[in-house]
């Protein structure tokens, strides 16, 4: 089913959750909405479910306006948060209830057909007769996806899911609704601030910020191809670095990190690299190594003092730099913002050689 | 073995000493009024007590508390009810005042309670001339009764449910919204079962209060026997006319059915703990 | 062109039935106590309120419901620390007695502590015997009642604070050198102070419009031991409505005012302690 969110804007009193929000969900698409807390995603799924009002913007389902249309009557399947199961209902009850309160209830063995096949699926068959207190968190996120799936829901929003399992199971059961997902086909939205979780399981991710989309992209162009500095610093785990663009040269803390091919405007810049993106070399220049971390596999993780920032670099190959010593830097990778807001990828400089 | 005090313990003497203050101040305080009551009712023994209940007057009092109770307690019940769940579930304007106002009896003297039916439906009042005219007793009747019995018990089920039905939140509401229920179906399925305890719990002490309520109901009672006079005005009567077995074996009887609700309401309470 | 939407329906039923209930149990006769009494002009009201009786009752009504809660306070204090701190035989039992003055419709604990205190009574004589004091048909014996109706309500306002009161926090007084009476009064009591003022608050809402408990065991002379509502409810039956609602008025303006400046300086403690 597609969804358009059309200019959608949602405040609370002054405070704005959504400032103008469009969005277009693909029929059978898996979506996350990425951003951290605050960020306006859980308004966003909220006022999509009809949980929430919205100030103006439209909202269509499979091109029907739902903006004024009441949470029962869009017939979207939500698990919230904490699931909020109805505690003095067995696990089935649950499943069931979504079938019972319709105007025209369908048969019992109907309805207890469709609740044993869905906790089927769900691999929960067994605990139809408990109630939520007695069963653990992972049964009841299944038991909750049950009975939102119980409504043959045309839309499913899924509220931070996995954030009341422990990381153990978290793996598991995120592999486990992505295959479900590409079993049933229903249009998913997904909220999330964990980019891990959102990479493995959609197909695209919006990055929220402040009420606003910074992009709609898959997860490879997220990484690539970056659209705002908070993009680059939120999906990449990036470190920031304040720098200074001057003839196409980049200089960090006064440390010339190296040329870009692009052209670029002169003056301030913003840089982010991972620890992967920064080279530190011996033979002048002026930073030093403060501290050298051994990580797994022989790699080395050398952090780097330059001007009043401390960074992560990696060494060069076939130097060993220890604590004290002076080195340069260079960036091999990583995004690099202007003050107008355009954009170049560092690229490895090519070897002379 | 050297036994350490721990740091956040009291030594031994001064455990005595505010043990048996508590001790002391609970039996001057609390204890013995209920005792004395008990025995003043039993001085003749208890025969001349069963007795004095069975006066028609006093059978007559004792019926028509049962009949304010029965009136008053259903109507609070329903109101306490939708207050509680537009309040806890629903978001509008004013939800704090309005949490406020329904609070208001309890802070409000029984007698001014009374006093304010009165100056609405009394014989001088704004109502006054126009039920006089139809003949419509309210003061010095039923009605009278039940209204001024209804505000000093109004907050009682509110006061019990809203607090737990707002500690429950309002996702259960919400999720069987997005499954289809409707306004009614929500309540009666999801909200409900969930505070039948503690609804319980308000709608005893309510009862308990309407059948128990002494200044409010003397206020527009007109103390007709037989016909206005509900028990704890007999209790007075009885009184006053140094009938003291007869009084204190109503009060005896008062007492017995809040001690009662008290046990009751402590039972629900652990009910519902449990159920949690 | 806002798309209010509510998630959950109803709240037009349910909201219309609350303002309904309302508006005819308490605000609609409330208002008519606070205007009845300007009907026959401000001055009239006045006079009345001037009236040597009628302020001695007030006076006597408000100054004995401070004094009781006032005395609750202490006594509050020790049964909280006993049933929450202390571990003895009967503590249960200690905890399910303080509802009594809750659970005893008032005429009844009107008619017991008139009873308890009267010469003859299980109070009442041995401390005239001993003290040479009478405490029923006197201002005692009011303070007396009005302690018992309000002690409950310190008591189950503080009880909570204590419980979930933090023992590190003790601890830590403990280990900075304090003495046990030193971390009692310097750590735990200004933690607990703004529960010890909302439930003063409440004892003497409580006890301030007061009837069934005190008429029985107040003497009801006038200027003397004559409470005001007891005032209202003579008055009433003087047919005088005017009179009756001004002292009514009266009565809760004057106790809002106490209220409003308890939950004022309640606000201001637990600002200080949070």
């Amino acid at each position: 089913m597609t969804v358009e969110m059309i200019d959608v804007v949602r405040r609370f009193g002054a405070t704005p959750a959504l400032e103008g929000v469009s969005l277009t969900l693909r029929e059978g698409e898996f979506t996350a909405l990425l951003g951290p807390s605050g960020s306006g995603k859980t308004t966003f799924l909220r006022v999509l479910a009809g949980l929430e009002g919205s100030d103006s913007g439209t909202i269509r389902i499979a091109g029907q306006d739902v903006t004024r249309v009441a949470a029962r009557e869009r017939g979207i399947g939500m698990m919230f948060q904490s699931y909020a199961l109805f505690r003095h209902m067995t696990v089935f009850e649950n499943v069931a209830f979504g079938l019972r309160v319709r105007r025209r209830r369908p048969p019992e063995a109907e309805i207890s057909a469709r609740v044993r096949r869905l906790l089927d699926m769900m691999q929960v068959s067994e605990l139809e007769r408990r109630y939520p207190a007695q069963i653990s968190g992972g049964q009841r996120q299944r038991v909750a996806l049950a009975r939102a799936l119980a409504i043959e829901p045309r839309l499913l929003l899924l509220d931070e899911p996995f954030s009341a399992l422990d990381a153990l199971v978290r793996k598991e059961v995120r592999r486990w609704l992505r295959g479900l997902h590409d079993q049933l086909g229903i249009t998913t939205v997904l909220v999330t601030h964990d980019q891990e979780e959102a990479m493995e399981l959609a197909d695209s991710i919006a990055v929220m910020e402040r009420g606003r989309i910074a992009q709609f992209d898959t997860a490879q162009r997220l990484l690539s191809a970056p659209a705002t500095p908070f993009v680059a610093a939120f999906v990449g785990e990036a470190a920031r670095l304040d720098c200074e663009v001057r003839n196409g040269m980049v200089r960090f803390a006064n440390e010339a990190l190296g040329s870009v091919c692009a052209d670029l405007q002169d003056g301030p810049a913003t840089a982010f690299a991972r620890a992967g993106d920064v080279f530190a070399s011996s033979g002048g220049g002026g930073a030093r190594v403060v501290l050298v971390r051994e990580t797994g596999g022989g790699r080395r993780i050398l952090v780097v003092q330059a001007g009043d920032a401390v960074i992560d670099a990696t060494g060069v190959e076939g130097e060993h730099l220890s604590r004290g010593d002076t080195c340069g830097l260079t960036l091999r990778g990583g995004h690099l913002f202007a003050s107008n807001g355009s954009r170049v990828t560092i690229v490895p400089p090519t070897d002379p050689a | 073995m050297t036994v350490l005090r721990l740091a956040t313990e009291d030594g031994a003497l001064a455990r005595w000493l505010i043990g048996l203050g508590a001790a002391l101040v609970a039996l001057g305080m609390l204890v013995l009024p209920l005792a004395a009551v008990l025995a003043e009712a039993l001085r003749r023994g208890l025969g001349v007590a069963l007795a004095a209940i069975a006066e028609p007057d006093t059978l007559a009092a004792i019926r028509l508390s049962l009949l304010v109770a029965v009136l008053v307690v259903p109507v609070n019940l329903i109101g306490g009810l939708a207050a509680s769940w537009c309040i806890a579930k629903h978001d509008f304007p004013g939800r704090r005042l309005l949490v406020v106002l329904i609070e208001l009896p309890f802070a409000v003297s029984p007698v001014i309670a009374g006093l304010s039916f009165v100056l609405v439906f009394g014989m001088q009042g704004w109502l006054g001339a126009f039920l006089r005219a139809r003949d419509i007793e309210v003061i010095f009747a039923l009605p009278g009764l039940v209204l001024a019995t209804l505000f000093v018990t109004f907050p009682f089920v509110a006061r019990t449910v809203l607090p737990l039905m707002q500690a429950q939140g309002r996702e259960a509401e919400q999720a069987a919204a997005m499954l289809g229920a409707s306004g009614w179906q929500i309540f009666w399925r999801v909200t409900l079962p969930d505070v039948k305890w503690a609804l319980l719990s308000g709608v005893l002490l309510c009862n308990a209060r309407a059948m128990g309520e002494f200044g409010a109901v003397a206020v527009v009672s007109g103390h007709i026997r037989g016909e206005t006079n509900t028990m704890p005005l007999h209790v007075e009567i009885l009184y006053n006319e140094y009938q003291f077995a007869g009084a204190f074996a109503v009060a005896a009887l008062l007492a017995l059915l809040g001690v009662l609700t008290l046990a009751a309401k402590a039972l629900l309470e652990r009910i519902g703990a449990k159920e949690i | 062109m806002t798309a209010r939407l509510s998630a959950i329906p109803g709240l037009r039923l349910t909201l219309g039935v609350t303002l309904l209930w309302l508006s005819v149990v308490v605000l609609v006769p409330l208002s008519a106590v606070a205007l009845r009494p300007f009907h026959g002009g401000g001055d009239a009201m006045w006079a009345t309120l001037a009236d040597a009786r009628v302020l001695s009752a007030l006076r006597l009504s408000f100054g004995s419901a401070l004094l009781a809660a006032a005395l609750d306070v202490p006594l509050g204090l020790l049964l909280v620390y006993a049933i929450v701190r202390l571990r003895f035989p009967g503590r249960r039992l200690l905890d399910a007695v303080i509802d009594l003055p809750f659970a005893l419709p008032t005429a009844v604990a009107g008619i017991a502590l008139a009873a308890l205190t009267a010469p003859n009574g299980w109070i009442g004589a041995p401390v005239q015997e001993v003290l040479g004091l009478k405490i029923a048909y006197t201002r005692a014996g009011i303070v007396y009642a009005l302690m018992f109706t309000g002690l409950p309500f310190i008591v189950r306002t503080i009880e909570p604070v204590l419980r979930d009161f933090q023992r590190e926090a003790e601890e830590a007084a403990a280990t900075l050198g304090a003495t046990r009476g030193q971390t009692l009064r310097r750590v735990v009591l200004p933690a607990l102070a703004p529960a010890l003022i909302a439930g003063f608050g409440l004892a003497f809402a409580r006890a301030v419009g007061e009837y069934g408990s005190v008429i029985f065991i107040a003497g009801n002379v006038p200027r003397a031991t004559e409470i005001a509502p007891l005032l209202i409810v003579i008055r009433l039956e003087e047919y005088d409505d005017a009179g009756a609602a001004a002292v009514g008025l009266a009565m809760l303006v004057l106790s809002f005012a106490v209220l409003l400046a308890t939950s004022l300086l309640q606000r201001r403690l637990r600002a200080s302690v949070a």
